[in-house]
């Protein structure tokens, strides 16, 4: 028998009451693969990263991390989440970030150990420069740097990313997503990667899994990302236009945008 | 006329003699000390500054409540402000919504204390000390809830801490590895509630905050080390509650003034020390 991939779903279903965000998704995400997962707002995105880390129940079907169903607060899924403005006085260096990753979810004051594994992962996303300033001094592409050696300190078998581009500049994002990229490559860690914006990870995807108002579709950006595929799962004309090995899709958004206002 | 009012605020007769009455009062005044600088670290963490003003118009409130109808006023601060603590965490998940709440709620508390002080037909140093702190009120009973309701809170912060501390930096990434995170904002609640309570026995309830956040506040401008920032703001608060008591000793007035002072006074100087540092990049990049 191998050995249990980071992430399967099979036949699953997320509703929200009457409503279902998407259903009959077959997914399986092998070790070191970087899936990037694009939809409209409101396509399930988020939901899925919920049903992921265990806070959120699938309303059919399965879902296994490493072949075991989701637990809260399990240690084999890592999560990076946008980056968020943090006070400069907030009294956080970015090697205790850091080490919350690794205990903070344990009771008690915690003592000096995990110092040598903090340097360790702070080493890992080139952060030792900046280990003993506070958070808030700290620029985006700075704080998305910490954020992901965070949560590598559980040695996790599957890192989940929230919009981690979100707020920084085009070299800082390119910046993230090279580290990102080398991370897999060099733990195995698999990557769902939750974005609005494709280019940025063109370079570095796998695979694309594609939430839509109408269905998903699961492929390679080639085969996923072209207008009659996407024209499908919107049930509208949408283009894909690609120009200089980037991706721009139109009409997508504005069309979702507009079912929300006839559902409310 | 210069002197006079020098001589109100400072004076060392009979030092020695006045000192053996307040022997409670300096006790309570240092584990308040404790306390109200371990707590403020965590309320400057998850911004609630606002929320312990809050809290502490509803303890005057319940104190006032109990002052009247004849009971224990430390029980009545207590009632006050948990209760006062646990609607504003119930109610105000997000910091938007709790400081609404905190502004519904504070000046209704104020006012009904304000009502009961009116009715009660006690001495008016009694009214008075609930607002602005008394300090020779610490007899050995009410020291005892003190310690007792101090040793409470101390060891329940010391058994959260870090999850607490992940929790209040970083809410979606501690929920996402299973932190509670909101029941432990609830038991945050309760016990800067006790806090708050034990705070408004001795600076009385409209000076909490400079034994809550001042000297947290100050703590965190000169350093962001988890260690080194309760450390601090321990001492200052110890400083600022004790030297307070001594310096008001030999004075007429009020013991709060000297608490603020002395607590706003290391404010300053840890706001110009951590001005530099900022300036500075606070550490050497390589």
């Amino acid at each position: 028998m191998s050995s249990p991939v980071p992430l399967e779903l099979a036949d699953a279903a997320l509703a929200y009451g009457p409503r279902t965000v998407w259903s009959g998704l077959d997914l399986v995400v092998g070790r070191g693969e970087f899936l990037t997962v694009l939809g409209p707002n409101g396509s399930g995105k988020t939901s899925l990263l919920r049903a992921v880390l265990g806070t959120q129940p699938l309303s059919a079907g399965t879902l296994h991390v490493l072949g075991r169903p989701p637990r809260r607060g399990g240690r084999t899924v890592g999560y990076v989440p946008q980056q968020r403005l943090v006070d400069p006085v907030t009294p956080v260096r970015a090697r205790d970030l850091v080490r919350m990753g690794i205990d903070g979810d344990r009771w008690g004051v915690g003592g000096r150990r995990h110092r040598a594994r903090v340097d360790e992962l702070l080493a890992a996303v080139g952060a030792t420069a900046y280990a003993d300033v506070p958070l808030g001094l700290l620029s985006g592409g700075e704080q998305q740097r910490v954020r992901i050696a965070q949560a590598l300190g559980s040695d996790p078998a599957l890192l989940l990313c929230d919009e981690p581009l979100l707020s920084l500049d085009l070299a800082r994002q390119e910046e993230v997503v090279g580290l990102i990229d080398a991370t897999r490559r060099r733990t195995g860690t698999a990557v769902v990667f939750v974005t609005h914006e494709i280019n940025p990870v063109l370079p570095v995807t796998d695979r694309v899994l594609y939430l839509a108002p109408a269905g998903h579709a699961v492929g390679t950006p080639d085969e996923v990302l072209t207008t009659e595929h996407l024209s499908a799962l919107y049930g509208t004309r949408v283009d894909v236009l690609r120009a200089q090995g980037r991706v721009v899709i139109v009409g997508g958004d504005e069309h979702a945008h507009h079912l929300e206002e006839e559902v409310a | 006329m210069t002197e006079d009012v020098w001589s109100r605020l400072f004076s060392f007769e009979d030092y020695g003699a006045l000192l053996g009455l307040v022997t409670n009062s300096l006790v309570a005044g240092a584990v308040l000390g404790l306390v109200g600088g371990l707590v403020g670290v965590f309320v400057m963490q998850r911004d609630m500054a606002f929320a312990v003003h809050g809290i502490s118009e509803l303890s005057f409130a319940g104190a006032a409540a109990a002052l009247l109808v004849g009971a224990d006023v430390v029980l009545g601060s207590v009632v006050g402000s948990v209760v006062a603590a646990l609607l504003i965490g119930l109610l105000g998940t997000r910091a938007r919504d709790r400081n609404s709440i905190i502004g519904v709620l504070m000046p209704f508390g104020l006012g009904l204390g304000v009502l009961f002080l009116a009715l009660y037909p006690g001495r008016a140093a009694n009214k008075f000390g609930l607002l602005t702190g008394q300090i020779v009120a610490v007899d050995d009973t009410r020291l005892g809830v003190m310690l007792a309701l101090s040793a409470v809170v101390v060891a329940a912060l010391v058994v959260v801490w870090r999850p607490l501390t992940f929790a209040s930096v970083d809410p979606d990434v501690a929920a996402a590895r299973g932190v509670p995170v909101r029941a432990l904002s609830l038991v945050f609640m309760v016990l800067l509630g006790l806090a708050v309570a034990m705070a408004v026995q001795v600076v009385g309830a409209l000076l909490v905050l400079s034994l809550l956040i001042t000297p947290a506040a100050a703590a965190s401008r000169v350093s962001a080390s988890p260690i080194a920032v309760p450390v601090l703001s321990v001492t200052f608060a110890v400083t600022s509650a004790v030297g307070g008591i001594l310096l008001a000793l030999g004075g007429s007035v009020p013991i709060s003034p000297y608490v603020t002072t002395i607590s706003f006074v290391i404010y300053l100087v840890c706001l110009a020390l951590g001005r530099r540092r900022t300036r500075r990049g606070w550490v050497r990049r390589a």
